[in-house]
């Protein structure tokens, strides 16, 4: 697993990126309960289904606030598909799982229980 | 009106939008969210846009749009209509424009959110300009994103406190909704002003108007008023005052026909009034209004004319038939024509306008022609012609209105009269006879002024309009070929009266000579009897003498021979 905080202004998407692997950006803002739920939600989760094929950026929007409107923020916590696309929104804290393999498209919406 | 002393207990904004400040005694609450609601198409995204744009052009304050439905360069595209740079505004620092896309489908929920990110994204924009005021445009599409109603309610409302703690001035707008102001109720948590912009149709033709529904700790203009949005912005027009207080004026203003002037006796109209014109089609109306505008513009006075059924140009060169050159004026900026078919708008539009271009203008004379082209109810049409009249009296404009009716009501079929209203009214009237029609006037009522009360032809050639006074007399009152006709026979008759009366004076003075002839000679007669009677009265006396001398001879003869 493979964390990193940025402080934005990285390229936003690798075309060359291997077409399988998943790159995700995480938005909280400071260290909230949901935040922190989220943060955790989402590493369990990553570890589970997308094990080593997957990175992670979270962004404080405390920190930097600029960013918020690139990437259309606007509740809090929102997880970003970035790739592979099309861009997903993932808002919440996570804690609905088959709702975040459904909303990240790792299992389709036929394939629920 | 509500005492206006009640409005400085709370601070206010100005919005710069005409009119509406002036209803809400100073514009919006300051440091406080205020909520326009409407439907689809009522300008509200204007009216904040308007907000924004005077604030950081006019009055130093830099805004922030944010706008949850249209992107920033459609916004900036959209209100360039109204003449406002936004792209320039936010390239001075003075603006910032953030939009917030809310997609549904895009949106996965999974758990326990709030709209932190919201706040974060309006807080940055407001530090990165140093922002005063905010506009959010309209946020109740959160509610087609977001799928927990409560939750939203919980962030708005946080969101709102936030505005008032950071002491923003901010305008929320909303969609009008069943049954409450807006579709969310947003009613409920910005509750210290709420303004209610309203498009309606009647008769085809659509009104703009705006009410402040509620407006915390502030007297306000509790009326609708219209308003109107085109190439100079929004604009509102405040509540006429219905107070019969205006200031009056002894001064007296020609009407640029010396006829007319002569007919009443001060030489002119009284300053300030309003006078009706009325006649039939073809009667001169335009014309006499054209003479007025050029007497006014001579004086150099400003001239406003509002004109519902030929262009300004078409006034003018027909103005030109009669030898008035109102191009001139119009060149040197004393002379404006506001020139709009009646159904264009609304009543009430019309009178936006016309508050609108009174106010930039600053006319000294009005002219209206014809107030009998504008539609409507006539209920609504005599209470907006008051208001008219209202609007052009208070500022103590010379008004001068036409009407085609001939007997001083408004519209066909209905028997409201304005005439009433006027200060003086001129009845231009075609009179028929012997195969011509000949322009006659009247003036019916001069308020505050004795007028002649007899008709006069009126003439219009290329030297200007003339009156001549008509033919009254054992025949009745004659115009036009008859009049000429009456004069030439009356003039024939006292011809032919001179030559009688010289003739027998002739007579006399012969007559005269002649018995002075006869008393020549009976003096000569006289005179001659006269000499004759001293004549024999010397013969006799010389004969006497004679006699005496004989006698005395021979006496003397006797005593000798004695």
């Amino acid at each position: 697993m493979s964390e990193t905080t940025s402080q934005g202004g990285e390229p936003e998407t690798d075309p060359d990126g291997d077409p399988g692997r998943y790159h995700l950006r995480l938005y909280v803002a400071g260290q909230t309960a949901k935040s922190l739920a989220a943060m955790t939600n989402l590493k369990r989760f990553c570890e589970t289904h997308l094990s080593g094929r997957y990175d992670i950026e979270v962004i404080d929007l405390l920190k930097n606030p600029q960013l918020a409107a690139g990437d259309q923020i606007l509740a809090i916590p929102t997880l970003v598909r970035r790739l592979p696309s099309p861009l997903k929104r993932i808002i919440g804290d996570l804690s609905n799982t088959e709702k975040v393999l459904v909303g990240l498209d790792i299992r389709s919406r036929a394939e629920q229980p | 009106m509500p005492d206006q002393k009640a409005a400085l207990t709370l601070p206010k904004t100005p919005t710069g939008i005409e009119g509406f400040d002036a209803v809400t005694y100073g514009g919006v609450p300051a440091g406080r969210p205020s909520l326009i609601c409407g439907a689809a198409g009522c300008g509200k995204t204007l009216f904040a846009s308007t907000f924004l744009v005077n604030g950081a052009t006019r009055f130093g304050e830099p805004g922030v749009f944010m706008s949850f439905e249209e992107r920033a360069e459609d916004l900036a595209a959209n209100v360039a209509s109204l003449g406002y740079d936004l792209d320039g505004l936010v390239a001075d620092g003075k603006l910032a424009i953030d939009h917030v896309r809310v997609e549904r489908s895009e949106i996965e929920e999974t758990g326990e959110y709030d709209l932190e990110g919201l706040f974060i994204r309006l807080g940055f924009a407001v530090d990165s300009v140093g922002a005063k005021r905010v506009v959010l445009d309209t946020i109740e599409t959160l509610f087609s994103g977001f799928t927990d109603p409560s939750l939203l309610r919980a962030e708005l409302r946080r969101l709102f406190g936030w505005i008032k703690d950071r002491g923003l001035t901010a305008v929320i707008t909303g969609e009008r909704g069943d049954g409450q102001l807006t579709r969310q109720g947003l009613e409920e948590y910005v509750s210290d002003c709420v303004v209610l912009l309203d498009n309606r149709v009647e008769d085809q033709i659509t009104t703009r108007r705006l009410r402040v529904v509620k407006y915390r700790g502030s007297a306000h203009g509790t009326n609708e008023y219209p308003f109107l949005i085109d190439d100079k912005g929004i604009s509102v027009l405040p509540v006429t005052s219905t107070d019969l207080d205006y200031a009056v004026s002894t001064g007296v203003i020609s009407s640029g026909i010396d006829g007319l002037d002569a007919m009443l006796a001060p030489g002119g109209f009284y300053r300030g009034s309003s006078i009706l014109v009325s006649g039939e089609p073809g009667t001169g109306k335009t014309m006499l209004t054209a003479s007025v505008i050029d007497a006014a513009c001579r004086r150099g006075e400003r001239c406003m004319a509002f004109v519902f059924e030929e262009s300004g140009a078409q006034i003018c060169r027909n103005a030109r038939s009669i030898g008035l050159d109102l191009g001139r004026h119009v060149e040197s900026g004393l002379l404006r024509f506001e020139a709009a078919r009646p159904s264009l708008f609304g009543l009430e539009m019309h009178l936006a306008r016309m508050h609108r271009d009174l106010e930039a203008f600053r006319p000294d004379v009005v002219v209206i022609d014809p107030i009998s082209a504008l539609r409507g109810p006539s209920s609504e049409l005599q209470a907006t012609l008051l208001r008219m009249i209202d609007l052009i009296k208070c500022r103590g404009i010379t008004a001068v209105f036409t009407s085609l009716r001939t007997d001083g009501s408004i519209g066909q079929g209905d028997d409201l009269g304005v005439s009433s209203l006027m200060d003086a009214w001129i009845k231009l009237l075609n009179v028929e006879a012997n195969g011509e029609r000949t322009r006659t006037l009247y003036v019916i009522k001069a308020r505050g002024m004795s007028h002649s009360n007899q008709i006069r032809e009126f003439l219009m050639s290329s030297e200007g309009v003339r009156l001549v006074d008509a033919y009254i007399g054992p025949a009745g009152v004659l115009t036009g070929t008859a009049r000429l006709v009456q004069e030439a026979n009356e003039k024939a008759a006292a011809q032919l009266h001179a030559h009688e009366t010289e003739r027998r004076v002739r007579d006399v003075a012969r007559r005269r000579s002649a018995i002075e002839r006869q008393i020549e000679e009976l003096r000569a007669s006289l005179e001659a009897a006269e000499d004759e009677e001293d004549l024999l009265r010397t013969e006799d006396r010389l004969r006497a003498a004679h006699l005496e001398d004989e006698r005395r001879e021979l006496i003397a003869r006797r005593s000798a021979a004695e």
